[in-house]
């Protein structure tokens, strides 16, 4: 099995179809399971009711019914719309969040391509996503998606910075950009010499943790972030005029970039798919691997989730300032202190 | 290369559009974003036309009336008993107040009074539509500023003060209960209990949504001073209820003009807040909704024993004359003016809403706020649409 | 401009609350089963119509109108006060026997037709109070939706069906100086 995920068979056609189905499999379980245990479940059970329970038992089947009403929706395009860019804005944004779950390692062999600028490419690609929704954005012909997009714009570049410094931190700490070598270092450091459960660089990178989480909030467009949207502002922003497939795809876009962002944080910062006692090449974390991930993307999703369904909204002049005026400078000091400390120790 | 005449019109029209657009975006007053009818931040079908430069207000205009049901004029073909049910359905998250008023102006016109008991319920069933109505404005208001969780709580606990009403009056929304003279029916066994048990419920509400809500930083930066009115200016707009109390001017009418109700055999406080801005009308909301609950409490305890009805006739023919009945409500200071010629039914009937009022300082209140600010605005300024178009 | 300063308190405690009523809703069970999982148990919905909340609706509520046909005289006050004039009556007068024997003839009218149109009724309940015979009851039934909208018209057979679920009047609360009605069976 080892071999097979390691992609040393077939020719480079064969790999890059497994490559897109594994991608695409990785994409609609991660958005799924997200929107169900998130979306439906626990939003329901923070405000005391029971969610959806008529589609299978407890309403797990809930997301094959929404797919279903979605497909089946008129195919809407606004009249004074720019068709081609209306239509084309979806895809950009799942195109992205396409390409980021391809650099996830989910075992010791078990990756789609294991590149050494891991982190670097990550982090280029969830910008990809801006360009969608702006052009989602002004195509919609509609003054509340335009709105919409524009925020968007200043939202989500504003956040790409504290996400990026917030990386640096680990990267300098871990000294390498490759994800398999992120996690190999948080499996195999110590902290303060003891090296019982390796350093999962949430504890010493607790701020850089912080900021990161608070930057993929921003980058999610989930409240308190969720400006973009604002749904009782704007309708819906920029996905206002969108609607049946295209918005589904929006809809997997938005939960399946929440799957993504959380189990990049998992790995940069929880662990990634290592257990502390198992050894890292061991044949075992192949298949259990991807279950450690996925446990901690749900914790990472809960942390999440759990401030979109508390918090009012922040006024976008606000939430700009708090990125400029705040989080750049903590993620700065936070990148000298682990440079400095990184060289003392 | 020569055009088609189709291309050449397809061309001309793309300029055209363009053109639309770009002096839309180009003149001083900017882009017009219509916040319309439908709406999920307004209450109901509120049409806002603002005028936006960038994401500031440059100018914005309110236009009601697309709820008008055409109350007045239906009641002047309508008996006393028929207007009483149809009033309900102004306010309809606070039903019974609207009913007070209007039974008090008829009452004074045929010089009856109702007997304790019946004044006495009659001031607690005011106070449980009032717990109910600010209850959901509370949830209702972080729902507007983007917290989904609130709202759901607050339909949650205000289902006890529904419920109790129900026991009492038969219907939860719409109670039709008040009667010129006294009250329909009496209250049920066990109902006392009960509702002091529902309080205590609504006062662990109101402390969550503290916590929840007021406490939050995230809530206080978004409504911390914006929207502030000065009282003056409160004043001559004809503000009532939270708003004014919200910029400081102590101005309550159960206190000041109270006729037919029993606060003045109560020990209960008016809240005001000097700051004028959102968070202090609904902060001032908030107290109100505590001083209910105590106020409720306090009825119960002390409710006299008696008839509920006075001795009126079975068809109610009311006097000539003219009489005025303004009541404290949920949403402000709610009026009647009923003019009657001695017949079954109110010849005329002036109902002066609260929120026609409230709404009328949006265009001097929304200058030049961003747009978020403007549902901040709104929901702290808080209206019904049934209120303002009646 | 918000300085989210080293204090957040404010933030935490909100998150604590909702973490608090979801874990409230999640696990509902107290003593030994604490931590078995019971979000229909902890959750305020009540599953209608597969389960139903017992103690709604109360006795009082105004869910249908229900119509005792031997007390009515057809003397039409319910149908000339009703706001929305849903109720249609058609009656007609007949000789009854003499009360003693070698009296005079009584005349008393007899109801031919009494609609009530549910599609229109307001449920304010004016037609209940000014029927001066206790002709007319309310009941909390509420489960009458039709898939058809003439279909609401309940004729005065329905009318009369529905009297079986008019609940007894409650006694009054202490203090009270209202005499508890009786409702005629």
């Amino acid at each position: 099995m080892a071999s097979v995920l390691a992609l040393d068979w077939g020719n480079y056609w064969q790999q890059s179809i497994f490559r897109v189905l594994g991608s695409a499999v990785f994409i609609i379980l991660g958005a799924g399971t997200f929107v169900i245990a998130f979306l439906f479940k626990m939003m329901s059970y923070m405000q005391s009711r029971l969610g959806p329970m008529e589609a299978g038992p407890h309403g797990t089947l809930q997301l094959v019914a929404e797919v279903g009403k979605f497909l089946q929706k008129e195919d809407l395009v606004p009249e004074r719309a720019d068709a081609r860019l209306f239509k084309l804005a979806p895809y950009v944004v799942l195109a992205s969040t396409f390409l980021l779950a391809v650099v996830m390692p989910f075992g010791p062999d078990a990756y789609f391509v294991n590149l050494d600028t891991g982190v670097f490419l990550a982090l280029g690609l969830s910008s990809i996503s801006v360009i969608g929704i702006l052009v989602a954005g002004w195509a919609s012909a509609n003054k509340y998606s335009l709105i919409g997009g524009l925020r968007a714009a200043g939202q989500l570049i504003a956040y790409e910075l504290p996400m990026v410094l917030a990386v640096v931190g680990v990267v300098i700490q871990a000294g390498t950009l490759n994800l398999q070598g992120i996690v190999a270092a948080q499996h195999s450091g110590q902290i303060f010499g003891w090296d019982g459960i390796g350093n999962p660089f949430v504890l010493t990178q607790l701020v850089g943790f912080v900021v990161f989480l608070i930057a993929t909030q921003a980058e999610l467009a989930q409240t308190p972030f969720d400006m973009p949207i604002a749904e009782s502002e704007i309708v819906t922003g920029y996905m206002t005029e969108y609607s049946g497939m295209r918005f589904l795809l929006f809809f997997i876009a938005e939960f399946a970039t929440a799957a993504v962002f959380s189990a990049l944080a998992a790995t940069l910062f929880l662990g990634g798919w290592a257990i502390p006692f198992v050894d890292l090449d061991d044949n075992v974390m192949n298949v259990v691997g991807p279950l450690v991930l996925v446990t901690k993307m749900m914790i990472v999703g809960t942390l999440i989730f759990w401030a979109r369904f508390t918090f009012p909204r922040f006024r976008e002049d606000q939430l700009q300032s708090f990125a400029w005026k705040f989080l750049i400078p903590i993620s700065l000091v936070n990148i000298l202190a682990t440079m400095v400390l990184k060289v003392a120790f | 290369m020569t055009l088609t005449d189709s291309q050449q019109l397809a061309y001309a029209n793309a300029q055209a559009a363009d053109g639309r657009v770009n002096v839309e975006l180009e003149t001083d007053d900017g882009m017009v974003l219509n916040m319309g009818p439908q709406h999920p931040a307004t209450h109901g079908t509120l049409r806002l036309i603002a005028r936006l430069d960038g994401e500031q207000v440059t100018s914005a205009d309110v236009m009601c009336g697309y709820m008008h049901r055409g109350y007045e004029k239906l009641c002047e073909v309508r008996t006393y008993p028929q207007v009483t049910t149809l009033v309900n359905r102004i306010d309809w998250l606070g039903s019974f107040a609207n009913e007070v008023p209007f039974i008090l102006a008829a009452e004074q016109l045929m010089e009856v009074e109702a007997p304790p008991r019946a004044k006495w319920i009659r001031t607690l069933l005011f106070e449980l539509s009032r717990i109910a109505n600010i209850s959901l404005f509370i949830g209702d208001l972080a729902l507007q500023l983007g917290a989904q969780t609130p709202a759901f709580l607050a339909f949650r606990d205000r289902e006890f003060v529904l419920n109790q009403i129900e026991s009492v009056t038969g219907g939860r929304f719409h109670p039709n209960f008040d009667r010129i003279g006294g009250l329909k029916d009496d209250l049920p066994k066990g109902w006392i209990a009960d509702t002091k048990a529902a309080m205590v419920r609504l006062r662990e509400f109101c402390d969550l949504m503290e916590g929840l809500v007021y406490g939050n930083e995230i809530f206080q930066t978004r409504t911390r001073g914006i929207g502030i009115i000065p009282a003056k200016v409160a004043e001559s707009y004809g503000l009532s209820g939270a708003n004014l109390r919200g910029s400081g001017v102590d101005w309550d009418l159960r206190r000041d003009a109270n006729i037919g109700l029993a606060y003045d055999e109560l020990d209960w406080k008016v809240w005001t807040h000097p700051d004028g801005d959102c968070f202090a009308r609904c902060w001032v909301r908030l107290q109100e909704v505590r001083e209910a609950t105590k106020i409720v409490d306090q009825l119960c305890d002390g409710m006299p024993g008696g008839a509920i009805m006075a001795k009126v006739p079975r068809i109610i023919k009311v006097p000539e004359g003219e009489a005025y009945v303004a009541t404290e409500n949920p949403l402000g200071a709610m009026g009647y003016y009923v003019v009657s010629r001695g017949d079954i039914g109110p010849f005329r009937v002036k109902i002066r809403s609260a929120s026609f009022n409230n709404i009328s300082i949006a265009p001097w209140l929304l200058k030049g706020v961003y747009v978020p600010d403007i549902i901040a605005i709104l929901a702290s300024l808080y209206f019904i649409l049934g209120d303002i178009d009646r | 401009m918000p300085r989210p300063a080293l204090k957040i308190p404010g933030l935490f405690k909100g998150l604590k609350i909702t973490m608090g009523i979801f874990l409230q809703t999640m696990f509902p069970k107290r003593g030994i089963r604490t931590l078995m999982p019971a979000p229909t148990l902890g959750a305020v919905t009540v599953q209608y119509p597969y389960k139903s909340a017992p103690e709604v609706p109360a006795a009082r509520a105004r869910g249908v109108i229900a119509l005792k046909e031997e007390n009515c005289t057809v003397c039409m006050l319910c149908s000339r006060s009703c706001p929305d004039w849903c109720i249609y009556i058609e009656g007609h007068k007949t000789k009854a026997p003499p009360r003693r024997p070698g009296g005079k003839e009584r005349t008393v009218s007899a109801l031919d037709r009494f609609d009530i149109d549910y599609a229109l009724c307001m449920y304010c309940g004016i037609c209940v109070e000014v029927c001066p015979f206790d002709a007319l009851f309310w009941s909390p039934e509420f489960e009458y939706s039709e898939p058809k909208l003439a279909d609401l018209l309940h004729d005065m057979d329905r009318l009369g069906e529905w009297m079986e679920t008019v609940p007894d009047f409650e006694t009054y609360e202490a203090g009270s100086d209202a005499k508890v009605r009786k409702v005629p069976r």
